[in-house]
């Protein structure tokens, strides 16, 4: 946020490592944290409990692709091991959580763990070539497994439990509380979208990040100054694939349906899209990507169809809508790129870093 | 720089009182809206791009009648590429627009949308796609797959092949060759019943995605099994290439049947054209050409506005199927408004019952003799079979279903099973 880091001076470790160091910077993220808490409630007495539940499944759908697109950004931003895979991963996080769910009756708070550590250990399987062979030749070691992970499940009915290849999954329940609306489920993502905002924080300042992008930066180089590029390379698909798994399981309770079809390759691109439109490298990128690759289409589709019918019937407009939102959407990506290369996230701190000097020019 | 951002601040307030306008005319018109999935860009847009508009034609027509019980009925399209996260937001989306039906699009979505759908009490319709188990009026209340499911096309197929073969199945072989997806896996568990119950030895070759390439596949068909009869239940582009390759080794096109989505104009004439496919069998839960009333009057109507027809009429088979698609939606609207007397309010759940009680609404032959019910939410699973002859889809028999009885006892195996 904007603020001036002048006149603060640590005097402990612990104020040195905090995560915020200063005051401004806790203020600004508590101050968010109450707006998301508030937010079911005051979206609701605003607009009324049915289209609050609408804007409020957009948000559920967008905090679920954080954790996806932050568990992408730790494998291809941070550590520079390019995947096409990642929708895999969710599947594989996605039929186990079902199968828990329903063969063994386990709650959310079992099968979505172990949704998770299926996916890392597979994940760090298909890692096992990025030990040899880096950049175009990885992403198509991480097709392949795309490819095989999504003919599996179709293809094994005790995994994809039947010729359907979907396992209805029972609603998540708390405290004996099923949730069911979208303003239920909203606290049910949120936490676990601030539990990954918050792990990935932790994880990139850590040991292990520092590693992560000294592979990134120069593999030889790291391996010289004693990192193990095998054990932090392969800790890289591990903790990417977990990310993934449970974003896979959220998907599932949010819909209530392990699908493969929702985890097709496509489903990789958009996520490649999200983290480099977003800022490779970087927490607030993935963000920030997530945000823009949900609700561009959403956008632009409210504008035509606020303003189309200004020039079009709405029959033209049927027809007119959906090729403009892929124009527009494709579009606005290339301007946003060519604007800055470096994503969404250096846009904002090109916004920050003129409002921290603001009025003068540096 | 001021003036940009004064010229931005004008844009933005301008799009802000554009939303809250549409936001109040909304809620002033008294309308029956139905929400309608679309899939005009994605992985099946050629199908979407004929049969939306088919479905808006009939609403519109519907609506230049007079509308429905007095009601005008507004269809709004929201084109969800595709893609399973845009289907759960276009759903919340009919939602706040306080949509009665929802005419979804696609397996993928109508799964995933099933629990929501019962949830809230908003009926949603599959035709021709979705789990053949939501025929089960019981166990998907919300459900309504209102035109023959894989498993009942997979049983007409059948049924077509023995009539086709003598009236005899007993030691013929007959291939299924199907998009190796849950789609096309669906139908198996009938056909191999099917294969006992009738003898016939089935053998299945799967053609995996995208399904441009099946050239071994259909050469082992017409050569090393030396099929009798193929049934092929394929999907976007695959129909038209398996046309071209039965073509290539020699295989007698009539004696291939397509299920409903490898029968369309579009996969005619990306084979080649009409002529290509002479003989080529198709199953269809949509009456095909522009031999009926409804044709007639919308073309009427559209010359009324001073406009003419759009060229999507011309491929009649999804358009048909839209025009089915809205003429259901249509039918359990009145049969709602009816139960309430005609006085307007309407939920989704009175919707529901109305769609169980539409029976009888042929528009002419372009619909099969639906019977929906409380606990068939298929409404018989008829089908047609038209045949390309002389390079135009003809139709071969009246509407007919097959093996009810071996289909009732899949439905209730499989509502056992869960």
């Amino acid at each position: 946020m904007f603020h001036r880091e002048s006149g603060y001076f640590k005097t402990t470790y612990m104020a040195d490592m905090a995560l915020y160091p200063l005051p401004i910077a806790r203020w600004t993220v508590g101050v968010l944290v109450a707006v998301f808490l508030v937010m079911p409630p005051l979206v609701t007495g605003l607009t009324g409990g049915i289209a609050a539940e609408y804007y409020i499944s957009i948000v559920n759908i967008i905090m679920i692709a954080v954790v996806g697109a932050l568990g992408l950004n730790i494998l291809v931003g941070y550590t520079g091991q390019i995947s096409i895979g990642h929708a895999a991963f969710m599947s594989v996080g996605a039929y186990t959580a079902a199968n828990l769910a329903v063969k063994l009756d386990l709650p959310f708070w079992v099968t979505l763990p172990a949704g998770g550590i299926m996916a890392a250990a597979i994940g760090v399987v298909v890692g096992i070539p990025s030990l040899r062979i880096k950049g175009l030749y990885l992403a198509i070691a991480t097709l392949a497994a795309q490819l095989i992970i999504e003919w599996i499940i179709n293809h094994v009915p005790w995994i994809s439990g039947g010729s359907q290849a979907s396992i209805e999954v029972p609603r998540p329940t708390i405290f004996g509380m099923e949730l069911r609306t979208q303003r239920e489920l909203y606290y049910f993502l949120l936490f676990f979208a601030v539990i990954a905002i918050i792990a990935t924080l932790n994880i990139v300042r850590s040991r292990i990040g520092r590693a992560f992008i000294a592979i990134r930066d120069q593999d030889i180089a790291a391996e010289i100054i004693g990192i193990d590029i095998f054990r932090y390379k392969l800790i890289a698909f591990a903790i990417s694939s977990f990310y993934a798994g449970v974003t896979g399981v959220l998907y599932t309770y949010y819909l209530g349906i392990a699908n493969y079809e929702n985890f097709l390759i496509t489903t990789s691109i958009d996520y490649l899209a999200m983290i480099i439109i977003g800022g490779l490298g970087s927490v607030l990128g993935s963000i920030f990507g997530a945000i823009f690759v949900t609700l561009l289409p959403i956008v632009i589709r409210l504008f035509m169809e606020s303003f189309g019918t200004l020039l079009f019937t709405t029959a033209e407009l049927n027809n007119i809508i959906p090729a403009v939102r892929l124009s527009a959407f494709g579009l606005l990506i290339i301007v946003f790129l060519v604007l800055e290369p470096e994503g969404l996230n250096r846009l904002w701190r090109n916004v920050r870093s003129y409002f921290r000097v603001w009025p003068f020019s540096y | 720089m001021t003036v940009l951002r004064a010229r931005r601040g004008v844009l933005v307030a301008a799009a802000t009182a554009a939303f809250c306008a549409a936001g109040s005319a909304l809620a002033q018109q008294k309308e029956i809206v139905v929400g309608v999935q679309c899939d005009r860009t994605g992985a099946t847009q050629t199908v979407g791009v004929v049969l939306c508009p088919g479905l808006h034609d009939y609403i519109a027509l519907i609506n230049s009648q007079g509308g429905v019980e007095g009601h005008k009925i507004r269809a709004i399209e929201i084109d969800h590429e595709y893609k399973v996260p845009q289907g759960v937001e276009s759903y919340e989306r009919h939602k706040k627009e306080g949509a009665v039906s929802i005419a979804l699009y696609g397996t993928p979505h109508t799964q995933a949308l099933t629990a929501k759908l019962t949830e809230d009490k908003i009926p949603g319709t599959s035709p021709g796609f979705g789990t053949a188990a939501a025929a089960d009026g019981k166990r998907y209340p919300y459900i309504f797959p209102i035109a023959a499911t894989y498993w009942s096309q997979g049983a007409a197929a059948v049924k077509f092949t023995k009539d086709q073969l003598g009236g005899n199945l007993k030691g013929k072989k007959v291939a299924y060759l199907f998009y190796d997806n849950p789609a096309g896996k669906e139908p198996l568990p009938i056909l191999e019943d099917l294969a006992k119950i009738e003898g016939f030895e089935l053998r299945t070759f799967a053609v995996p995605a995208p399904g441009v390439e099946m050239g071994a596949q259909v050469l082992d068909i017409a050569q090393r099994f030396r099929a009798d009869f193929v049934i092929t239940h394929l999907f976007g582009r695959s129909p038209s290439v398996s046309i071209k390759e039965f073509k290539r080794v020699g295989y007698p096109l009539r004696k291939v049947v397509a299920l409903v989505w490898g029968s369309a104009e579009a996969d005619l004439e990306a084979a080649g054209g009409a002529k290509v496919a002479e003989g080529y069998n198709t199953l269809q839960f949509a009456g095909v050409g522009t031999d009926y009333q409804v044709h007639k009057d919308i073309i009427a109507m559209y010359k009324k506005q001073g406009k003419q027809p759009p060229e999507v009429m011309q491929s009649t088979v999804y358009y048909n199927r839209g025009i089915l698609i809205g003429a259901v939606h249509v039918e359990a609207i009145r049969n709602a408004l009816k139960a309430k007397g005609g006085n307007g309010t309407i939920t989704g759940e009175d919707v529901k019952k109305g769609f169980e009680k539409i029976k009888g609404v042929t528009l002419g032959g372009l619909m099969p003799p639906l019977e929906i019910t409380p606990a068939d939410h298929e409404g018989g699973g008829w089908v047609q079979v038209f045949t390309v002859k002389g390079g135009k889809l003809t139709k071969q028999s009246d509407w007919f279903r097959a093996y009810p009885e071996v289909l009732k006892k899949h439905i209730e195996a499989d509502a056992k099973k869960s």
